[in-house]
């Protein structure tokens, strides 16, 4: 049987900020189906690289290809060219993505948050749209929430709603960037309870996190990231159990004291 | 014959007048918002040639004095081989000058949007133009409503000055009356007291702006 195509293949991604290396020469793939959590200190380039994969961050260099399809740039080497506005917002429409600080719109309801894509990107009825969008809302227990406007819900709230806004693009991956590190300790199992089913469900996840008990338990790969490379690709179990860097002996002993 | 009962028999007059005021202001603000909007846009988005060209533009209609503008229009424009009924004139003048102080307003609200609103939409594949119609635009809306609110009245405002190129506003109707009758006080307080309507009819706009921001905003 032939290999199947990675749901996103990273290779040779460089991200240079004005002669600061935040990327060097990160190949990477994620299975389809599978949720993998980018853990490492701060600084180590794991947002970069995530904001990278939706073009929210241009590379450098390198490629990214979703289920096999490029993003962002089109062709390789010398022949390499930038995607036009058109193509890259189509081919965004397959990665959704949950930010730290929610980024709900805010003139828009949580049901209009919800729909806003569907309906105006991938022009689904609005009916249609706003019955899914309510389910999901139902299924991240805000089914009541879907006529208020964000800025009534709690912390935790505001990021179930930006999960089901990426759940209703019904994408290929979602993107999730530290989406507890901006709530109140109380909200963060709220959150990652919601991030915990959609795992079980075979949803293709990558996760920049600080938890590392959540990492442990939910990932089925752990990517450990330093000084903008990536140090270890490695099962849950092995990383913790028998991390084969320093590096991430050093980081487990500390992050297992530290948030 | 007090000034009132002047005032009360040219009513006409006054109507005419403030007829006049308020649809070259209607006139000019259905051109200028949708206009300033451009402007701003061209202004935040557009590649370095024309954004300065238009920046340079905007900074020389917002230096000089209106009623210089609206000479300039009237008796100028005819020397070039386009002549304007003083109206058309005033409109042309009033449009050109709001809509210079609206393309600067709009292009300060875009960009107080907050950077992740607009990065949230780019990630779930919203184009340019989506972008300023569903999260930009309504957003600014609703948050420079005040300084559009402003905009209006100081243009309601300018709109006096266009008697000097005989447009037949409401303050040449005043002048009209108060000459004619040699009674300056009650037409003068009279179009006095019509701008004044006239600006809280905006206010009463603004203040419901503010309404819905307050309900979505909190």
């Amino acid at each position: 049987m032939a290999e199947t195509v990675p749901a996103i293949a990273v290779r040779g991604v460089c991200k240079d900020f004005g002669g600061f290396e935040a990327l060097r020469d990160i190949d990477l793939d994620i299975a389809p189906g599978t949720t993998t959590c980018i853990l490492g200190p701060s600084g180590s380039g794991k947002s970069t690289l995530l904001r990278c994969l939706n073009w929210l961050e241009e590379p450098s260099a390198g490629s990214i290809r979703i289920d096999g399809a490029p993003i962002g740039r089109i062709g390789t080497g010398k022949a390499a060219r930038p995607m036009d506005r058109r193509a890259l917002a189509a081919a965004r429409t397959r990665i959704a993505m949950v930010f730290q600080h929610f980024a709900l719109w805010p003139h828009l309801t949580v049901l209009g948050n919800v729909t806003e894509a569907p309906v105006h990107v991938l022009g689904r009825p609005r009916r249609e749209a706003e019955a899914e969008g309510r389910s999901i809302l139902a299924r991240v227990g805000l089914a009541e929430k879907a006529d208020m406007y964000p800025h009534t819900l709690s912390g935790g709230q505001k990021q179930r709603v930006a999960i089901s806004r990426a759940l209703a693009m019904r994408p290929r991956v979602i993107l999730f960037d530290e989406p507890t590190s901006a709530l109140d300790p109380e909200m963060v199992g709220e959150v990652l309870g919601v991030i915990r089913e959609l795992a079980r469900e075979g949803l293709t996840m990558v996760i920049v996190t600080h938890e590392m008990s959540f990492a442990r338990d939910v990932a089925d790969t752990i990517v450990f990231m330093e000084g903008g490379c990536i140090r270890e690709v490695a099962t849950p179990h092995d990383f913790f159990t028998a991390p084969r860097t320093d590096r991430a002996k050093g980081f487990i002993l500390r992050g297992s004291s530290t948030p | 014959m007090n000034g009132l009962q002047v005032v009360w028999e040219n009513r006409a007059v006054f109507l005419w007048g403030a007829g006049n005021t308020v649809s070259l202001v209607l006139g000019c603000l259905l051109l200028s918002l949708p206009l300033g909007v451009l402007g701003a846009v061209v202004l935040t988005e557009a590649a370095a040639p024309l954004r300065r060209l238009l920046a340079e533009l905007v900074d020389l209609l917002r230096c000089v004095p209106f009623l210089l503008l609206a000479y300039v229009v009237y008796y100028g424009l005819p020397e070039l081989g386009l002549r304007l009924d003083s109206w058309w004139a005033g409109l042309v003048s009033l449009t050109l000058y709001t809509t210079a102080y609206l393309a600067e307003i709009f292009r300060s609200a875009f960009r107080a949007v907050a950077k992740d609103d607009i990065e949230a939409a780019q990630a779930f594949g919203l184009s340019r133009s989506l972008l300023y119609r569903r999260i930009i635009l309504p957003q600014v809306a609703i948050t420079a409503a005040p300084m559009i609110g402003n905009q209006i009245i100081t243009t309601i405002r300018d709109s006096a000055l266009l008697m000097i190129i005989t447009v037949q506003e409401l303050t040449f109707a005043a002048n009209f009356v108060s000459a004619n009758h040699f009674t300056p006080f009650a037409p003068f307080a009279a179009a006095v007291g019509l701008y004044l309507l006239l600006s809280l009819v905006v206010e009463e706009g603004v203040r419901r702006m503010e309404r819905v921001r307050r309900l979505r905003y909190g």
